[in-house]
């Protein structure tokens, strides 16, 4: 009998589980409101509170097990957001690059930027499409750029270590397609000429690039003129004149692709019809955004994967830390217990109160957990092969609320199975016995 | 018979934080081999400090303890252990059995210092569970024995390794009248059959009778020493 | 020893209490057991002794450079080569321009150099002979289903035929298997196709090649070799770069990231959690016991062996719970990696992670039960017989 109990037990953890794992902040703003009126204005609940004043009041003074469950959650929760602050940094990053006021043309079935290639005649067909904004002098708002891999020294590596780095040739027009790039050091490269504008993230992986400074590709020697900054993916990528690029990778006139400044958002639908409905051209036009975050995907998804795997992993160690703690506090405290059920204090008060004591150790833990990872890792900057680029992208780690909410979200739940079976021990304890017991 | 246990002088002080008290005040006592005897006193008395130093529990403060020719006051922790090992069984009021070992394992526990072989320990734990009249229960944990089984098994314990001297601390005081009287009169043969030294704190003058001698103890001091009639 | 059957019964004393701090322990060592397989698997990659003879040249400039193929001959001629190959990377895709294959146009010879490929001589033959013939990888072809004979249709991101179209056609004629899983369990997911096929298809590659693979003679002068290749097409308009296959990937996986740096911090932290998890159990055990140490003291067991036998307990529960956990890893990796349909390739536990593994249980042991045996030495018997 007491096994189905257990086993039905079981069963409503986890359908109450699946439900926890679905909630959003407000939802359990709205229950914490609900449980706190229950304790206070139920005869029950101010019932379960004075039990559970007891059980915290006396925490101070089982200070080692206090300690394996906040600590126990904080790591897991430490842990958890740290690795998922990976995926929503890597993320973020490339999501920012892109937007709906840009779109991005490549040639047809090309999987990114890299394989795509665009002739000369394309090229131009593409500029002339609806729906381009144009600036001052008529002209339309669209780079023409081609993208290379160019193999530098690593910052900090051995005299022979190098890295890939994804060097783009870009056109006057790009400064106005993307004008949240902006020069932080030194000037713009001058067209016609090997100099080179290195982004921020990039001149912090590779060695030398700083203006003024000169680097090799291949056998020829290239100036870097400055450095730009535009907090997304690009600033993983150094930039010099496309044609100067082209000359040095032997593409000729080819680019890889049309990047244009729309009129306005809602042109996108024109422009992709006229070009994709061209019998001349076979391309694929996406907007900025949506390239860029489907390049994301499948290293996020990567990831996520592994956060919630090993936090998984985490979270079964700390349960049962939890576990093994509160079952024995309630063992260390059966006398009291037990004397609260012969004076006549029901079941549920006492269980309420052993969950409330583990939630709330819980809920230290999780904050802590969180808050670590947030000082630690927020902002952390890392890198990594990107997909669909040719370069180390570096991001930076983002520690969003909504990661800091997921992170409490666990916590909570391995709190609430953590007491949740001590508890039902410490309400079906025998009276008598425990009363016997020294 | 010559004597066992040699007491000169001896004084036992203890330091409660700042306060130091005299427990033992300038004992003197003989004990000669093969006797069984009896320390009473009220509580407070100073009668199982005296066992634990007899015992080598622990050590004087003054004085010199001589059991069986050997000056166990001059001797270091690690030493007394062994000698313990060796020369002592111990008896005590709450039996202090290990819960999770069977009867036999817990009676083996001494023979575990020792050098002898699996088979040996096994051997010897039985005899001395047969003395004492538990060969049955060998298997049981002490959960399923009963307050007085669990003291035979701890006597069984104290005798295993063949000690001159048995010092026992209130052994009854948890026990039955019935159990109590098995106890004292396993004791008793012991002694008797077995040429063991018993030296047994006890309050209670029923179980004193079962010793040969009796010395009383008040607040640190012999009172006087009484020979059973 | 004759004094495990005490130590093992004083640690399942409160049986309970045990299992559920001995799960915690599986859960940890079955987190590092995952995870120093990955990073294993990323430090090994390549690592074969076949890869410390092989050297890779590619482009100086950017590894998606060509080379031309005038250079065969002369780096054939360069002293301490034994052989030398070619391949270019043809940028596969199956169906949808986002299922990448691996896939190379090699040149004929270039199965010699890679002896822990194991293909049937009648296969090879197929290959050599069959202008569209592919060789697979046996975990590619149970991805997608491929047999032998099967006419297959692969899209390249990259080069088109002269028509203009991306789509390619391929027969099958051999399935690959790799003898070292370990090292080489990517040779499994390769589509080799040929070379001669693959330049005269497409317009753009123009008789070039993607890198040089080649054999040198003797391992030790592969350093010597590598330079002498380099140093044909120093000042060109093609500078090479070649290093030890080893090398090549090894650097390519620091690129990928710092998976020491990150497995290194997650143990670090599961770990710790652990410490403190495991030597609060211990102290609580120890400080139940008081009482029951006493009485091995009187008995005559010395403080240094009442020391001894509490440490013992401790490393015994680190390590029973450290290799159930690592013993399942052994069994869930596999699992893993059959379930993820071939997307995943991870390597067992390997014997370093075992060693590695033990000697973490025995440090934590030792780390969780020092107080507590410490403090079970220091026991006066008389104030704990006491109840003091």
């Amino acid at each position: 009998m007491r096994w189905l109990i257990n086993v039905l037990l079981f069963v409503f953890l986890l359908v109450v589980m699946a439900l926890w794992v679905m909630l959003p902040w407000y939802a359990a703003i709205v229950l914490t409101v609900l449980l706190a009126a229950w304790l206070l204005l139920t005869r029950r609940g101010r019932q379960a509170l004075s039990v559970a004043n007891v059980g915290i009041s006396t925490l101070g003074q089982r200070l080692g097990s206090t300690a394996v469950i906040v600590v126990g959650i904080a790591g897991v929760v430490g842990v958890l957001v740290a690795l998922l602050s990976m995926a929503e940094g890597y993320a973020e990053t490339l999501r920012k690059t892109g937007g709906t006021d840009t779109a991005i043309v490549m040639r047809g079935a090309s999987a990114s930027e890299v394989a795509s290639v665009l002739d000369r005649d394309s090229v131009t067909l593409i500029q002339q499409a609806p729906g381009i904004a144009r600036n001052d002098k008529g002209e339309p708002i669209a780079s023409n750029e081609l993208v290379v891999a160019a193999n530098l020294p690593i910052k900090g590596g051995g005299p022979d270590e190098a890295g890939s780095v994804q060097l783009r040739g870009v056109s006057e027009q790009t400064w106005t397609v993307r004008p949240q790039v902006k020069i932080i050091a030194g000037k713009r490269f001058t067209p016609g000429l090997r100099e080179l504008v290195v982004g921020r993230g990039a001149a912090k992986q590779f060695a030398g690039l700083e203006p003024g400074q000169e680097v090799r590709l291949g056998t020829q020697k290239w100036t870097i003129a400055g450095v730009f900054a535009s907090g997304d993916a690009m600033e993983s990528e150094i930039w010099g004149d496309a044609s100067v690029v082209a000359d040095t990778y032997r593409r000729g006139s080819s680019r890889a692709s049309v990047t244009v400044r729309l009129a306005d958002p809602q042109a996108f639908e024109a422009f992709k019809t006229a070009l994709e409905s061209n019998p001349q051209l076979k391309v694929d036009v996406s907007t900025t955004l949506a390239y860029f975050s489907k390049q994301s995907e499948g290293v996020t998804k990567v990831l996520r994967v592994i956060g919630i795997t090993v936090g998984a992993i985490m979270a079964i160690g700390a349960m049962f830390g939890a576990l093994n703690t509160m079952f024995a506090a309630v063992a260390a405290r059966a006398r009291e217990i037990a004397t609260l059920r012969a004076i006549g204090f029901p079941g549920l008060p006492v269980v309420v109160a052993v969950m409330l004591e583990t939630m709330l150790l819980a809920l230290i833990g999780g904050v802590i957990g969180g808050l670590v990872a947030y000082l630690i890792f927020n902002g952390y900057g890392a890198s990594t092969m990107a997909a669909g680029s040719v370069g180390k992208l570096s991001f930076e780690l983002r520690v969003s609320p909504d990661l800091l909410w997921t992170g409490l979200k666990w916590a909570l739940a391995i709190g609430f199975i953590g007491g949740l079976f001590p508890a039902m021990r410490a309400a079906r304890l025998p009276v008598t016995t425990a009363l016997r017991e020294l | 018979m010559g004597k066992l246990i040699e007491i000169r002088d001896l004084s036992k002080v203890y330091e409660r934080g700042k306060q130091k008290v005299e427990v033992l005040h300038h004992i003197d006592l003989d004990v000669d081999e093969g006797d069984f005897l009896a320390l009473m006193g009220p509580s407070g008395s100073g009668k199982t400090t005296l066992l634990n130093l007899i015992g080598g529990l622990d050590l004087p403060s003054g004085g010199s303890i001589s059991v069986g020719g050997q000056r166990i006051d001059q001797l270091g922790a690690g030493a007394l252990a062994k000698w313990r090992a060796a020369k002592v069984g111990f008896v005590f009021q709450f039996y202090n059995l290990m819960p999770m070992l069977s009867a036999q394992r817990n009676v083996e526990l001494p023979l575990l210092l020792t050098k002898l072989s699996a088979a040996e320990r096994k051997k010897r734990a039985s005899v001395a569970l047969q003395l004492v009249g538990l060969a049955d229960r060998a298997t049981h944990k002490p959960t399923e024995l009963s307050g007085g089984q669990q003291q035979r098994v701890s006597i069984a314990r104290a005798i295993v390794s063949d000690p001159a001297l048995l010092v026992c601390d209130e052994p009854t005081g948890d026990l039955d009248r019935q159990s109590a009287e098995d106890v004292l009169g396993l004791l008793r043969a012991l002694n008797r059959d077995h040429g063991k030294t018993v030296v047994m704190v006890t309050h209670d003058p029923k179980a004193a009778e079962y010793a040969n001698h009796t010395v009383h103890l008040d607040k640190g001091s012999l009172v006087e020493q009484v020979a059973a009639v | 020893m004759k004094y495990l059957h005490l130590i093992w019964a004083s640690l399942f004393r409160r049986k309970t209490r045990t299992v559920l701090t001995l799960v915690s322990i599986i859960a940890a060592f079955l987190l590092f057991g995952l995870l120093d397989a990955v990073r294993t698997s990323f430090t090994q990659a390549g690592q074969s002794a076949n890869g410390a003879a092989r050297l890779q040249s590619g482009s100086k400039l950017s590894f998606i450079q060509t080379l031309p193929k005038s250079l065969l001959g002369q780096i054939e001629r360069v002293d301490g080569v034994k052989a030398v190959t070619h391949a270019n990377w043809f940028g596969g895709a199956y169906q949808d321009p986002h299922n990448q294959v691996f896939s190379f146009a090699v040149a004929p010879n270039y199965l010699d150099l890679y002896p822990e490929v194991v293909v049937s001589e009648a296969e090879r033959k197929a290959f050599a002979e069959t202008r569209t013939g592919a060789l697979i990888g046996e975990r590619l072809a149970q991805k997608y289903g491929w047999k032998v004979g099967d006419h297959v249709p692969l899209q390249s991101q990259i080069f088109p035929d002269k028509t203009g179209s991306k789509n390619w056609q391929f027969d099958i004629v051999g399935i690959m298997h790799s003898s070292d899983k370990k090292t080489g369990g990517f040779y499994d997911q390769m589509f080799l196709l040929n070379w001669k096929y693959f330049d005269d298809t497409t317009p753009y590659n123009q008789g070039s090649v993607g890198w040089y693979v080649t054999r040198v003679v003797d391992v030790n002068q592969a350093d010597r070799v590598a330079k002498a290749i380099d140093a044909l097409s120093a000042n060109s308009d093609h500078e090479t770069r070649t290093q030890t296959e080893q090398a090549a990937t090894a650097s390519w996986m620091k690129q990928l990231a710092d998976i020491g740096l990150i497995v290194g911090s997650i143990m670090g932290a599961v770990f710790f959690t652990l410490l403190l998890l495991s030597g609060n159990t211990m102290m609580q055990a120890v400080r139940e016991r008081t009482s029951e140490i006493a009485v091995l003291k009187t008995i005559g067991f010395s403080g240094r062996s009442v020391l001894a036998m509490v440490l013992a307990e401790s490393v015994l529960l680190l390590v029973l719970g450290g290799v159930v956990g690592l013993a399942l890893a052994t069994v869930v990796i596999p699992a893993i990696s059959a379930g993820s349909g071939g997307m995943l390739n991870l390597p067992s536990v390997g014997a370093g992670s075992w060693v590695l593994g033990l000697v973490l249980m025995a440090l934590i042991g030792f780390a969780v039960g020092a107080l507590p045996a410490w403090n079970a030495m220091r026991l006066n018997i008389v104030d704990a017989l006491a109840g003091r």
